[in-house]
């Protein structure tokens, strides 16, 4: 038996619907096809769009699967029958796509996953708002709350992402001669994605994730022996994020998780309960503290429930585990005259003083409706 | 690039190409066949574009390649980014291309990587004036056939080019930042969309300043941010704290950071007005000193600036004593 090695991941990453990433993805699967690579397509999601579809002309396209779900049926990527057919490499539109309930995986990208175990290399396509760091951000940027998201580590397995890039006049030229959407959808989304401005702020964050990707990849390659380069010191960061029942805990997570990724450090998330578990907790409370440890889980971070319920307990855990900076929401209550009993977080604030605490704030507009 | 001339020209755009190398690829070739083409004209060793004959032929759009070339010496426009801002100043739009080794501002950058001596450049700022900027992103090695091609590209050679990369995703970014800024400004809307991490670092007297610009520059490095320093000026500190300041801001003008003194009854209202200002993302500042009476009674100037900083994180560092 021959031992396959992992398929090899590569995104096209784009800021909006339109840009191109389909259209780029399909030509590369040309260019490959005409090198002589075994190449299927095994997932393709035409949008009616003329240019795309001719792309596809050429290609293998290899059927979907048949699901039903509540009376009617659904069409998805058929894992079983493209790791049959076992292509070289195969391209799969829409990386962040949730499949239809009763199907053998929730998201796209763990089928995606299946694919590259068994050794398939993989072209997908993603837009920059469904990347899971950045989620505020793209709520504050397009006022939308993207639903279909992806963690971060798995696009950081990607070996290779590509910037698809056209200017955001070009793409709403694209959208007004109907190339993108059809009419009455693309009136929809002029209300709020292709606003001209949230297109430059969202193209500007595509374009740095591209960068930070490439910077992430030199780091790596340095890491293997290379140069130096001029790369700052870099002190060893450990972060803890305090989770809570507070709805803005998701975004702390989210906010630490990037900057823990960003500077290469460790990120840890723990709560607190007086019983050390989740059980003398309100149901309410206890089912949004069950989110948010479960959201930090699917994004790789290590969770603890901390017997205990003061500033101190967290603390003192801090120092014991080498903690150098904790995350924490904005403390609630007034400054000014203070609460009696004061906030948990106020006083982890003022225990805390050898160490840095970031209170992370909603990057909220200025100015806007 | 030719590939958008083809497109425009079949959308039934009035398109010229005005200058491409005498070489081109075979796909290029092809594209170049079906187009109207002004041709180089040859002086001496150099190849300039032909002006005058672009501006009498007065296209809607002409498409000019290689952007950072020089013209001959002697030449009463020196460069051919000159020679593009006068058919611009004609009222000919004009679609062009450029390597970012060419980036005037970043040669020394380049050359550290490359170790290559780069002679023609472009100003960054007449990259930033452009209407539109569009990156042309590759990874370094295309394809599949891997075995074939690393023989050809060195680990070394990869790098260099992976860098370059690099920094023409940053240099687009930021154009794209530029062009945000201004299309706010000019609707009179005080608005910042957070794309980028604008870093502010707070000093006062106690501050373990080399942790906070340590921390700054390592974040601003990888977020492609920008930091700035500030120190809100209290007259009523004594010497020593004064000398203390000022020693720490020194500090951070060694490091090549821009560094304001902020004037103001009210160092919480001073430091949050600048970070408005400056679309700051996040604040730097030091644990509070003093854990008075009064203080826990009534809250202290740290806790006011937690809770007026809405769209700012707040990091507090520990500080010197």
């Amino acid at each position: 038996m021959t031992i396959r090695k992992r398929g090899k991941l590569k995104i096209f990453m784009g800021y909006a619907a339109g840009v191109g990433k389909t259209f780029k993805m399909l030509e590369e699967a040309h260019a490959l096809q005409a090198e002589g690579v075994d190449i299927a397509v095994g997932y393709f999601e035409p949008h009616a769009r003329q240019d795309t579809i001719a792309k596809a002309e050429g290609l293998e396209i290899i059927p979907r699967a048949r699901i039903e779900y509540r009376g009617s049926l659904f069409e998805e990527m058929d894992v079983d029958r493209i790791v049959k057919r076992r292509p070289q490499v195969c391209a799969v539109d829409e990386f962040p796509h949730s499949n239809v309930p009763g199907s053998a995986r929730a998201k796209r990208w763990e089928d995606v996953m299946v694919l590259l175990e068994v050794g398939i290399d993989i072209l997908t396509t993603m837009n920059i708002q469904h990347l899971e760091s950045l989620n505020d951000q793209i709520r504050q940027i397009t006022g939308v709350v993207v639903r279909e998201t992806i963690p971060d580590w798995i696009v950081q397995k990607a070996d290779e992402v590509v910037m698809v890039d056209l200017t955001p006049r070009a793409l709403l030229h694209r959208l007004e001669r109907g190339a993108v959407y059809r009419p009455e959808q693309a009136q929809r989304a002029l209300q709020n994605f292709f606003r001209e401005p949230s297109l430059v702020a969202l193209r500007e964050l595509a374009l740095r994730e591209a960068a930070h990707g490439v910077g992430l990849r030199i780091i790596e390659d340095e890491g293997q022996g290379g140069a130096g380069g001029q790369q700052p010191p870099r002190i060893h960061q450990k972060i803890l994020v305090y989770l809570t029942s507070d709805p803005k805990t998701a975004m702390v997570t989210r906010r630490a998780k990037r900057i823990s990724d960003f500077l290469g450090g460790e990120c840890l998330a723990v709560a607190m309960q007086p019983t050390g578990d989740l059980s003398a907790m309100n149901r309410p409370d206890r089912e949004a503290l069950e989110k948010h440890l479960n959201f930090a889980r699917n994004q790789h971070v290590q969770t603890r429930i901390l017997k205990g319920s003061d500033a101190s307990t967290l603390v003192e855990f801090a120092r014991q585990n080498g903690v150098t900076q904790v995350f924490v929401t904005r403390p609630r209550g007034r400054a000014w005259p203070r609460r009696i009993f004061p906030d948990p977080i106020q006083e982890i604030i003022g225990l805390a003083k050898d160490m840095q605490i970031v209170i992370v704030s909603d990057r909220e507009m200025v100015g806007r409706r | 690039m030719l590939d958008e001339a083809r497109r425009r020209s079949i959308r039934g755009q009035d398109v010229v190409i005005g200058g491409v190398q005498p070489r081109v690829p075979q796909e290029a070739e092809a594209i170049l066949q079906q187009m109207e083409v002004i041709p180089l004209k040859e002086v001496g060793n150099y190849a300039v574009i032909d002006v005058e004959a672009l501006i009498r032929r007065d296209p809607a759009v002409c498409f000019i390649d290689g952007l950072a070339y020089d013209n001959p010496p002697d030449s009463a426009k020196k460069t051919r980014w000159e020679d593009v801002l006068q058919l611009v100043q004609a009222g000919i739009k004009v679609v062009t291309s450029i390597n970012i080794q060419y980036i005037t501002e970043l040669r020394e950058q380049v050359e550290a990587i490359t170790g290559k001596h780069v002679n023609q450049t472009v100003p960054l700022s007449f990259i930033r004036s452009a209407d539109e900027i569009e990156v042309v992103d590759a990874p370094p090695i295309e394809g599949y056939q891997h075995s074939f091609h690393e023989e050809a590209a060195t680990e070394d050679h990869q790098r260099k080019l992976l860098r370059l990369r690099e920094m023409a995703l940053v240099l687009a970014a930021d154009v794209v930042d530029h062009q945000l800024t201004r299309y706010l400004e000019s609707r009179g809307v005080r608005q910042h969309f957070s794309t980028q991490e604008r870093i502010l670092v707070c000093v006062t007297a106690d501050s373990n300043v080399q942790e906070m610009l340590e921390t700054a520059q390592i974040i601003a490095h990888r977020f492609y941010g920008e930091v700035f320093v500030v120190n809100v000026d209290q007259p009523e500190i004594s010497s020593v704290e004064r000398a203390a300041v000022a020693e720490k801001l020194a500090l951070a003008r060694a490091a090549h950071l821009r560094v304001e003194v902020l004037e103001g009854r009210d160092p919480v209202d001073a430091i949050l007005e600048f970070a408005r200002a400056r679309g700051i993302t996040q604040v730097l500042v030091g644990h509070s000193r003093r854990s008075s009476f009064w203080s826990r009674l009534f809250g202290n100037r740290l806790d006011r600036l937690i809770q007026q900083s809405r769209g700012m994180d707040v990091r507090i560092f520990p500080n010197t004593r």
